[in-house]
């Protein structure tokens, strides 16, 4: 069974809403079809809007979108067939579980006992099996969250949008949500559009990741790959957290580079600079960074003990460190590192792959 | 667990409940001085005048007190034939009296009331009166005016002698207690008060229907506009609650007589011809519209509180699952309206069924509603009692339709905002 890789293309959508800003830029995407896909990014991004343009409820004020080879934008929503997700749930007050589920069903004239066997289905699959009768003002907001995504399920849509489904509950909550809508996917493979804020909440559920700024589709790739190569300074300082320099190329060659500081210079991986004299930001995890690593690295410097933060698991080191005072360590709880205390000097090494000469901000 | 627990204790060993009771008091009776002075206010101004419609509307004692010898020698009366001496003698004791008090003026007004042509036999008999010899009152009473002899105004005097009466009631149904005791109505041609009440309901149904239908689509724009555009449409809506009543209804008046604004425009555009200009006013249709343009906001105001609570993202959800756009609204929005549909019905029915100046200006003779009527007895006719039993069958009325509305939806659902 060949799977459309294009189930869902964006191309060349624009979208303004006053006809001054565009909102959405050139926006090109294509999704396959069963695949789970989040459009990441800070709020005014644009991935709300993307999403409501292939709901329906926002025309695209250029370009095109395609589900399944066939141009939408002149079809009105009800009769996309696409599931939505909203960001308070939307369900009915005034209507039982039974009567949420139902609705999509009811106005699709399916007949009672198809309707009641999907309903039956749909309310398993989110573990709700029981709660027929309940009006949704009785609910937790984890029950009604449960009853949205088998509203959105129960028709069988060949697509599934989710407007931030799990802002609106507690953090232990949403990460079991997370868990239960991932399976879910995984166990009907639907085509999911996630739209988030949350990066843990991206990283965990999608198989890629679309990561929006300022209208812009500013890296799209698995969540792996965003973290560990992010193309640009946005996506590094977005996803994940993040040690920079600033600074400017003084030679590149044999896939490296030298950067120069204010103070000191570092070797960095080179991409997004290409020539000496390139301005950059030089981008490093702060798990990449060591201290008295056993085998040999590129870079090896010495760092200022400033703050240390305990967390249990993990120390958080804040470093001085050629000239950055914000240089962030994640230290492992383990013996080794007993001499970690505020005001000691420690030696710090990474290797140049994992500095990434990126563009500068 | 003994049953030594079950009782707690406070610290200083009385039972928890007790102390409790008494920590609470203090609250209770500040919040009660609190609320006094408007309890106060509302006994004074609400409770205790309705109670006093309700006295007025049923009470009788004036007849019974002007004639107490009368009545209690009419006791063993049977009321087939003409009185015995006795009645004749006691009546005329206690018209005396009250010629002598000169309250007899009062006495002629409620008997005339009860039966025509009281008014003139007695003013008779208080001429003839001063000329009567001791004994045989019955004869010398009879000849005063043959009506005397007539046993008919001798039941309508014992009709009178209960303290408290109903007819003020029968009356307002166009209905009376015959010369048998026996509830019968009015003839054909002098039943008014029917078409009234019918007309006032009927009235304040439409009225209300009207409303419904031109307020629905305003409070819905009023909800979802951006706020400085919905701003701007709110004031155009409470604008008609800045201006007096009387101004609005006046202005009605200039656009819907004959020769007015309306009709002016109608013939303009040829809709009508200038000699037959239709008569929008001083009839139903001014009512109908100056009624339905002055309760419009008691519409609008409750079902914009309601609708503005209703989350934009229940019809969108509505239309992503699958419902055309009236699906999504008759199935998802317009149920989650009713409280407010609710409310404003209420609200606009209860006062258009009461209504009185638009009507009393507009309405003419077949647009007048019974509140006009019963402002006519209070001021015209100043026979109170009558008017403050139309006034209480009124606000049965409304209390009636409260219940109705109460069993079919629930009164929690109604918000007013």
């Amino acid at each position: 069974m060949s799977k459309n890789s294009e189930f869902v293309k964006f191309d060349k959508v624009d979208k303004s809403y006053d006809g001054k800003v565009l909102v959405v830029k050139d926006l090109n995407l294509d999704i396959s079809e069963g695949e789970f896909i989040t459009m990441l990014g800070p709020s005014g991004s644009g991935k709300t809007t993307c999403l409501m343009m292939l709901a329906g409820f926002e025309t695209p004020t250029n370009g095109e979108i395609y589900l399944d080879s066939n141009p939408i934008s002149n079809i009105p929503p009800h009769k996309r067939g696409i599931g939505m997700v909203f960001q308070n749930y939307a369900l009915f007050p005034h209507m039982t579980v039974y009567e949420n589920l139902a609705f999509p069903l009811k106005v699709r004239k399916v007949s009672k006992d198809e309707i009641d066997k999907k309903v039956d289905k749909a309310l398993s699959m989110v573990s709700l099996i029981g709660f027929e009768n309940r009006m949704p003002g009785q609910l937790s907001g984890g029950q009604q969250q449960r009853v949205a995504v088998a509203r959105a399920l129960v028709f069988d849509p060949a697509v599934v949008l989710m407007d931030e489904p799990l802002g609106a509950l507690d953090k232990n909550l949403r990460e079991s949500m997370q868990y239960e809508i991932k399976h879910i996917h995984e166990s009907i493979g639907v085509t999911v559009v996630y739209v988030t804020h949350d990066q843990g909440e991206a990283l965990t559920m999608s198989n890629r990741i679309a990561v929006f700024n300022d209208g812009k589709v500013q890296q799209l790739s698995s969540p792996d790959k965003l973290y560990e190569e992010p193309v640009n300074s946005f996506v590094a300082e977005f996803i994940g957290e993040n040690n920079t320099f600033q600074g400017e190329v003084s030679d590149i060659s044999d896939g490296k580079c030298k950067v120069k500081l204010k103070e000191g210079e570092i070797v960095a991986n080179p991409i997004n600079v290409n020539a000496k004299g390139d301005k950059t930001t030089v981008s490093i995890r702060p798990e990449r960074a060591l201290i008295n690593p056993s085998q040999k690295m590129d870079n090896n410097y010495k760092g200022k003990i400033e703050e240390v933060i305990y967390h249990g698991d993990h120390t958080r080191v804040r470093l001085n460190v050629l000239g950055n005072p914000e240089f962030i360590l994640k230290v492992p709880n383990s013996s080794q590192n007993i001499d970690i205390k505020l005001g000691n000097t420690i030696n710090i090494s990474w290797n140049s792959t994992d500095a990434r000469a990126l563009d500068p901000k | 667990m003994s049953s030594e627990t079950k009782q707690i204790l406070t610290t200083d060993g009385t039972p928890l409940e007790v102390s409790l009771k008494k920590a609470e008091k203090k609250n209770k009776i500040k919040a009660f001085l609190l609320v006094a002075p408007l309890l106060l206010f509302l006994i004074i101004t609400y409770i205790f005048p309705i109670g006093e419609m309700l006295f007025r509307s049923v009470d009788d004692r004036m007849v019974t007190n002007m004639l107490p010898k009368t009545f209690k020698a009419m006791e063993k009366w049977d009321g087939k034939e003409l009185p015995s001496e006795e009645v004749f003698e006691a009546f005329y004791l206690d018209y005396k009296f009250l010629v002598e008090e000169k309250t007899f003026g009062k006495l002629a007004t409620q008997l005339n009331y009860e039966k025509n042509g009281f008014k003139s036999i007695l003013k008779k008999l208080k001429r003839k009166m001063k000329k009567f010899e001791q004994g045989n009152y019955k004869e010398q009473i009879m000849n005063v005016h043959k009506r005397w002899a007539n046993v008919e105004y001798w039941r309508a005097i014992k009709r009178r002698a209960p303290d408290i009466t109903y007819s003020k009631y029968l009356k307002a149904m166009d209905m009376f207690k015959n010369e048998e005791g026996k509830i019968s109505q009015v003839s054909e041609d002098r039943r008014v008060h029917r078409i009234l009440w019918l007309r006032t309901l009927e009235v304040a149904f439409f009225v209300t229907i009207l409303c419904f239908l031109m307020a629905y689509p305003i409070a819905h724009l009023l909800a979802t506009l951006p706020m400085k555009y919905s701003n701007l449409l709110m004031i155009c809506v409470l604008l008609p609650f800045w201006t007096s009543l009387l101004v609005r209804t006046a202005s009605w008046m200039i656009l819907l007589q004959q020769q007015g604004i309306v009709n002016d425009f109608f013939v303009w555009i040829g809709l009508v011809g200038d000699e037959n200009r239709p008569e929008m006013m001083y009839n139903k249709t001014g009512t109908y519209v100056a009624m339905t343009q002055i309760l419009l906001p008691f519409m609008v105001l409750p079902l914009y509180s309601v609708m503005k609570t209703i989350s934009p993202s229940l019809m969108r959800a509505g239309k992503s699952l699958g419902g055309t756009p009236f699906v999504a609204f008759w199935k998802v929005y317009f149920p989650l309206t009713i409280p407010g549909i609710g409310a404003g019905c209420l609200l606009v029915f209860i006062l258009a069924i009461g209504y009185y100046i638009t009507p009393a200006l507009v309405g003419g003779a077949s647009g007048t509603l019974i509140s006009n009527q019963i402002a006519f007895h209070m001021k015209s006719t100043l026979d109170w009692s009558f008017a403050s039993a139309m006034g209480l069958m009124l606000l049965t009325g409304v209390l009636v339709i409260y219940w109705i509305y109460n069993k079919l939806v629930g009164v929690d659902n109604i918000k007013l905002g």
